[in-house]
């Protein structure tokens, strides 16, 4: 083991200033705001992105989880809506990384001669993106699409339940009996957010 | 300046699913409690059904001590790094992680408590793992039976037993060591899809059986029964069904009258005097410093903590650290090994989108000795466990079994098509404890209050690779059974951060290689407790929390009959 220095009753007792405090309290406080900031945004909260940077990524998860024969996709689930908000909220570590990975994907749209990467034709915007599959921000992006298209609609996204309906869950319920859980009896969708609920609702900060 | 509180008689760090346990016996017994918990009291309309916040935030409205504390990861002393993880694995509140734990509520096994006599025995001394520290535990699964009893009843558990008196019920586990009678309410309820993996077990020549959960099945102690909602792991129980110390012993221990809680309580220090008895602890409230005498301290809080507060608790008695005169503290850390999990694709919907993680078919003949070891080239296993569980979020972010790529339209269909239709089993492997599996602190990384993280170095042995993928291949061959159509593995993971962590502050005879004795206080300093995982010298196969609440309820009331003696006074 290695060892540690000792630290003083004493210095200890300094430490536990106002600044010692502060740092415990602070983040508590950036919670609960980013959660109400994700969860109580209301109608048209403002994102953390510019209208080009918006623009880029809502055009990014269309092409991630695309409207087709199967349905409705992440755009109709406004996923980028979720992101965008969270992004001001408990996303907020990752607004540099959508800066950066937002610019190199339009930078790759460049290279194809095209503008921004909204101007490029689905299959060649599908070409820039398995570009940068390996990627972190691929990777990141691609995961917040995926909770913004199937998230509670509480965060912005998975808007009209789209994604709910697109893999069959039933919804948020507060009591599950026996049939509702049979395999071959699957129970009709209820498209209720878990903040629907009067009980949330009143809880949530 | 601290201020200094009036003395009581015994100060609880932690009131989480051990401390919650040991607070309602001595209450009861008319000693004064005082319980310091770092997170706040959290209620039904707290736990809202809520994926991401439950599953990817990590409950955004509970104080997050952990969360700054979590401890860092290297394989070896000489191996870099592993990613931090962003969340601790465990949660701060009055009833700790049995607030938003899976409930599974198992007693060991009998082999368990013998691993190294049992292990000699049956196969001869060489098959003990090279390098492992493992001990027998200083008593048989025997000695702890009436306290399996008693927590199964206070928290209130379901499930159906196997073994009661020495009557084999093939209904439950029949490989689990006598108990004295049925569990106090039937298990949770089975599924066709349950029905049909337990029909596949037997038709194996396994024994499949349902797991048993701190959750109940019909009211109990004015408490409903469970409403399956789907929204149980990591998240709180919105009806109370599920029993967490915090609706559970911890009032009960209020009604006395006798214990107090306090809450938002940062405890970083356990207080010495110079003969080297603990005279209380220091801890942070808000903006303020306060010192709690009492004449006995009990450390409940998770394994990480338990260990890093010993260590932050330097004096001139323990220079090195609380108890820890012998080096031990730290020493001879496990987790469980359930990365390696196995999944399975199905050609038909499976209905897994309400229920509970605990809400399983278990097979234990291939958990800890149930099965031969002669021709194998390890010991111990694993119990194998399969339940309805599925959200949104986690369903749409399946693996593809190599049938279909990462996105696009390709991949939307194959979600849509199977988002139902796959499952993840939860498989707990024995782990050991070895020479160079340890906890200690951190040199560099630090919490707001500038004191070092716990620091795990740990990893699988040879023993515990085989044990997994023994456990493995036979969890491929149930699911096959079943009628899976593919099948992929996970890889086994690292022993970072881990919600099933053991060890650092083992329970043993000896003195030279334990930190606490037979009864939990500790070799070195006669009125200190401690309580949890912590104190397991071996992990099973099988979820810690009953077998840690099971002896705390025994630490407690061995501080009752012999207070005089433990507390000095």
């Amino acid at each position: 083991m290695i060892p540690v220095p000792a630290v003083s009753r004493r210095e200890l007792f300094k430490r536990f200033g106002l600044a010692g405090a502060a740092a415990l309290m602070l983040p508590e406080l950036d919670r609960v705001l980013a959660f109400q900031r994700d969860v109580k945004g209301g109608a048209t909260p403002a994102g953390a992105l510019s209208a080009s940077e918006a623009a880029t990524l809502a055009a990014i998860c269309a092409r991630l989880i695309p409207t087709d024969e199967n349905g409705p996709g992440a755009a109709e689930a406004r996923a980028a809506v979720y992101i965008d908000r969270a992004l001001t909220g408990w996303l907020a570590p990752s607004r540099e990384a959508y800066s950066v990975g937002l610019a190199a994907v339009d930078d790759a749209a460049r290279a194809r001669g095209a503008k921004r990467f909204v101007d490029l034709p689905p299959a060649e915007q599908d070409a820039v993106l398995r570009s940068l599959e390996d990627t972190p921000f691929f990777a990141l992006a691609r995961t917040h699409t995926i909770q913004g298209t199937f998230c509670d609609p509480a965060y912005g996204g998975n808007a009209n339940f789209v994604g709910w309906d697109l893999i069959g869950y039933p919804g948020v319920r507060l009591n599950v009996t026996a049939a509702d859980q049979r395999m071959n009896s699957p129970v009709a969708p209820i498209r209720r957010s878990a903040y629907d609920y009067a009980m949330f609702a009143a809880g949530a900060h | 300046m601290p201020t200094t509180l009036k003395p009581t008689d015994i100060v609880i760090v932690g009131m989480g699913a051990a401390g919650g346990v040991a607070a309602l016996p001595l209450a009861q017994a008319g000693l004064k409690v005082i319980g310091l918990e770092a997170g706040t009291w959290l209620t039904s309309k707290d736990f809202a059904p809520d994926e991401l916040r439950n599953n990817y935030r990590a409950w955004p409205q509970s104080v997050q001590k952990a969360n700054r504390e979590v401890p860092t990861h290297r394989p070896s002393a000489s191996a870099p790094y592993s990613p931090r993880p962003a969340f601790h694995p465990m949660m701060n509140g009055v009833g700790g992680t049995s607030l938003h734990y899976w409930a599974q509520s198992w007693r060991l096994s009998p082999w368990d408590f013998k691993v190294v006599s049992e292990t000699t025995k049956r196969y001869g001394a060489s098959r003990l793992p090279r390098g492992s520290t493992v001990e027998d535990w200083p008593f048989g699964i025997e000695e702890i039976e009436r306290y399996y009893d008693i927590a199964e009843r206070e928290l209130g558990v379901s499930g159906k037993a196997g073994n009661i008196g020495g009557t084999i019920d093939r209904r439950g586990n029949i490989f689990e060591a006598p108990r004295r009678r049925e569990y106090p309410m039937p298990p949770l309820r089975w599924t066709d899809w349950h029905d049909k993996m337990a029909a596949a077990a037997k038709n194996l020549g396994w024994n499949p059986f349902p797991g048993p959960a701190a959750i109940n099945t019909r009211s109990y102690e004015n408490r409903p029964g469970c409403a399956y909602h789907g929204f149980c792991a990591r998240g709180g129980c919105h009806v109370n069904a599920k029993g967490s110390t915090a609706v559970t012993t911890i009032p009960k221990a209020q009604k006395t009258g006798n214990l107090e809680v306090v809450t938002e309580a940062h405890v970083t220090e356990v207080n010495v005097d110079n003969n080297g008895h603990v005279t209380g602890v220091t801890y942070v409230k808000g903006t303020e410093v306060f010192v709690q005498p009492a004449s006995v301290v009990m450390l409940a809080t998770y394994t990480y903590e338990n260990v890093r507060t010993l260590l932050l608790s330097k004096s001139k008695a323990f220079p090195n650290g609380l108890a820890n005169n012998h080096g031990q503290v730290g020493r001879h850390y496990m987790t469980h090994a359930t990365g390696g999990s196995v999944q399975a694709l199905f050609a038909e919907n499976l209905n897994n989108w309400y229920g509970l993680p605990a809400q399983g078919v278990a097979v234990d003949d291939f958990a800890d000795d149930n099965f031969d070891h002669s021709t194998l080239d390890f010991i111990g296993g694993g119990n194998l466990f399969v339940y309805s569980d599925r959200r949104p979020i986690v369903a749409a972010s399946m693996t593809t079994f190599g049938k279909a790529p990462q996105w696009g339209s390709s991949w939307k269909a194959f979600v849509k098509q199977n988002a139902d239709r796959w499952h993840a089993a939860y498989m707990q492997k024995t782990t050991m404890p070895y020479e160079d599996n340890y906890l200690d602190l951190d040199p560099t990384v630090k919490d707001p209050l500038g004191l070092p993280v716990c620091r795990i170095t740990a990893d699988f042995k040879d023993n515990e690779r085989k044990a997994a993928a023994y456990v493995a291949d036979k969890m491929e061959q149930w699911y096959r059974a079943a009628g899976a159509t593919e099948v992929v593995r996970n890889p086994l993971g690292t022993m970072g951060p881990s919600t099933h962590a053991y060890g650092g502050t083992r329970m043993g005879d000896n003195p030279e290689t334990n930190v606490v004795n037979r009864w939990g206080f500790a070799h070195e300093v006669p009125n200190l407790g401690i309580l949890g995982a912590s104190v397991m010298g071996t992990s099973g196969a099988h979820n810690p929390t009953l077998t840690v609440q099971a002896l705390a309820w025994r630490t407690a009331e061995y501080l009752v009959k012999n207070w005089t003696k433990v507390a000095g006074r």
